[in-house]
């Protein structure tokens, strides 16, 4: 039951918020209602259901491997999320904030949606309930940036249910009841029809593979990272890319268990390098540091792809850089937030010498990429360790070189950008600065609190959440 | 399977929306051709999707259209013979494709897998081929339209809860793209997807 309140809360939060009649108040619900789900998501990480709680749906040990972390995130961003609002008094909130707390309850129930349709119904949600977050800004380029994640977005979904009615189909073909929970796909494992669940392994990675933003169907993620407030970019990077990548990991136990596992591998393991190398060297012609944060989260979606392709402990490592992913790209996009309301312009054009105007932000974005860039002893460092690691140890000499490479020019890009905005000397920037905004503790804590958490994941990785990753990976393969 | 020639083939929008809306409205009676019993949730889906496919989400494109004042000519990016013929193509690569999968005994007869791959093909195409907004949100309501088709297939197995959650999301989706197209008119003063073009790298 405990786990229906992870959907209720953040909903009735949205509900509260869309009535509640006082635009300077009405932020305040954000850190409630994040408050409440992630006590409840940690209380559930350490007590775990013994049974789902519903065949459709449950607390499973895939959704508690990955849900708190979202969670964290959101009670991170909507710390941050208060004092920003206060900062855009000008523009209604109300939409924004009760679309983002609806984002979060149809989050949790993506990530505890264990039946096909019901999956797909929550990943649609999501994609509309953060619509209208993307353009709060109101501005002709963020509307831009809308039609493209609406067009784009839209496309991926339909291909994805396509992907699920085939893959019904397939339980059909091969004398199923046509009951669609994951369990009894895989339960029928080799019975399913199997050109039937290659054409739907194929529609479904590229309908959720787009939501998540692997190359090339990251088309959206640039234009709509770019022009999003920063919480609304954290969010989509850290939390909506990791309802997809759930539902990829479910689907791929699905076509696992009917004996195509090797192609499902294969296939994870080609896109994820080409969204390293894509990144790499879109990151390395960068010159907003909005758009190169989307970049870096196709890299780190490569990286969890290529991670997942190799199975076992790299599915392991892959389920550890989740969680350094959610807390690193959270306190990028924050700390990048400051940034660009205190500069005033985004590309390395405009934008200098940010170490001597916002020193806090500065520090901290430059410590924010050395953790997204996995320089020890940060996270991303010993999660990326272990996926190289495991696939030198699966015989994947050559793939996980070329992963290196791609990594290493993501470096360098990520690096000269960074570094071009922080030092120099400040420059007046083309449009004026925004004269109220200063380094309060109320916008510096929030990142600061994200960092630290990826740091100490690296260094002392908690024993209760390697638990959880290890049941994870139980659970997608059951037999090892 | 005609009508998205016919979807193809046009120059105008009105016509496209009500080729749109008929295919929809044809849509809402399959089940009920395909059924031999008739019960009562296929009843509902069916008017359901007439009620949906064939007279709300017609009316809504109408209205954007109305109020936006656009001009009633479609620019397509793919010209109309080259669009035809690729739907053509389109249509009889759906239909050997369909003829080499497998399929249950009771789908080996009909055209129903090849009708919604044709049906997607074709709305893929108005997605890339045409530039207004409103032409490819009826591209996106083909492409829709053929994945339902497919979901035919289930009627029988898929509960009513995935059915409704489907048809309640197609038209959240319309409706949020009818509010989106409004903004990019005021923002834009036109509702041609080519002038979104200022964010690229």
């Amino acid at each position: 039951m405990k786990e229906l309140l992870l959907i209720v809360v953040p909903l009735v939060a949205a509900a509260g918020a869309a009535l509640w009649p006082h635009d300077r108040t009405r932020p305040w619900f954000l850190p409630a209602a994040g408050l409440a789900h992630s006590l409840l998501a940690f209380w559930l990480l350490f007590h775990p259901p013994a049974v789902p709680f519903h065949p459709w749906l449950g607390y499973d040990p895939l959704a508690r491997a990955m849900l708190p972390a979202v969670s964290l995130l959101f009670l991170g961003c909507a710390a941050y999320g208060v004092p920003y609002l206060r900062l855009r008094a000008e523009r209604p909130n109300r939409v924004f904030v009760a679309g983002l707390l609806a984002a979060l309850g149809l989050m949790s129930a993506a990530h505890m949606a264990r039946h096909l349709g019901l999956l797909w119904i929550a990943t649609e949600a999501v994609t509309l309930s953060s619509v209208p977050l993307l353009h709060f800004n109101n501005t002709p380029r963020a509307f831009e940036a809308t039609w493209k994640y609406l067009l784009v977005g839209g496309t991926g979904i339909a291909l994805s249910l396509l992907g699920s009615f085939c893959l019904g189909y397939a339980s059909l073909h091969g004398g199923g009841a046509g009951d669609l929970t994951f369990a009894a796909l895989m339960a029928q494992g080799t019975g399913l029809s199997r050109p039937w669940v290659l054409i739907a392994w194929v529609l479904l990675l590229v309908g959720y593979g787009t939501k998540m933003g692997l190359a090339p169907m990251h088309t959206w993620k640039p234009d709509a990272y770019g022009e999003a407030p920063g919480i609304v970019g954290a969010m989509l990077a850290g939390g909506v890319t990791t309802v997809a990548f759930t539902a990829v990991l479910r689907v791929r136990a699905v076509v696992e268990a009917a004996g195509a596992g090797g192609v499902a591998s294969r296939t994870l393991l080609v896109i994820g390098l080409f969204s390293t190398l894509v990144a790499a060297l879109f990151l390395l012609s960068a010159r907003d540091f909005k758009r190169m944060l989307a970049y870096s989260s196709v890299e780190h979606m490569g990286i969890l792809s290529f991670g997942a392709a190799l199975g076992g402990v790299g599915l392991w490592a892959a389920f550890f850089h989740v969680w350094n992913n959610s807390m690193t790209k959270g306190a990028l996009f924050l700390s990048a937030g400051n940034l660009r309301r205190a500069a005033g312009g985004r590309t390395i054009d405009e934008v200098s010498g940010m170490s001597v105007i916002t020193p806090r932000s500065a520090a901290l974005f430059v410590a924010g990429l050395f953790a997204v860039t996995a320089c020890p002893p940060f996270g991303p460092f010993f999660s990326e360790l272990l996926i190289v690691k495991s696939a030198f140890a699966t015989g994947h000499g050559w793939g996980a070189a070329f992963f290196l490479v791609c990594l290493l020019l993501a470096f360098f890009g990520l690096t000269r950008v960074v570094f071009a905005i922080v030092y120099g000397r400040p420059r007046t920037a083309a449009r004026k600065m925004d004269p109220r905004f200063r380094e309060t503790l109320a916008v510096i804590v929030p990142p600061v609190v994200l960092l630290l958490l990826s740091l100490g994941l690296g260094l002392a990785t908690p024993d209760v959440l390697r638990e959880a990753w290890t049941a994870a990976v139980r659970q997608l393969s059951p037999t090892p | 399977m005609g009508l998205n020639l016919v979807a193809l083939g046009t120059s105008r929008l009105p016509s496209l929306i009500r080729v749109a809306a008929l295919q929809g409205m044809v849509l809402g009676i399959m089940p009920l051709v395909i059924e031999h019993e008739l019960r009562l949730m296929v009843l509902v889906i069916a008017a359901a999707t007439v009620a949906m496919k064939g007279l709300v989400i017609p009316a809504l494109l109408r209205r954007a259209m109305r109020t936006a004042n656009i001009d009633r000519d479609l620019y397509p990016l793919i010209g109309f013979l080259p669009s035809l013929l690729l739907g053509a193509a389109g249509m009889i690569g759906a239909v050997v494709l369909a003829r080499r999968l497998p399929l249950l005994p009771e789908h080996r007869e009909s055209l129903l897998v090849a009708g919604a791959l044709a049906s997607v093909l074709t709305g893929l195409l108005l997605l890339i081929g045409r530039s207004k907004a409103i032409s490819q949100v009826c591209g996106y309501l083909i492409l829709e339209n053929g994945i339902y088709l497919f979901g035919l297939l289930l009627i029988h197995s898929t509960p009513l809860l995935v059915e409704g959650g489907i048809l309640l999301d197609l038209t959240v989706a319309v409706f949020v793209t009818g509010i989106i197209v409004d903004r990019i008119q005021r923002a834009f003063d036109s509702l041609d997807t080519r002038k979104l073009t200022v964010l690229r790298e």
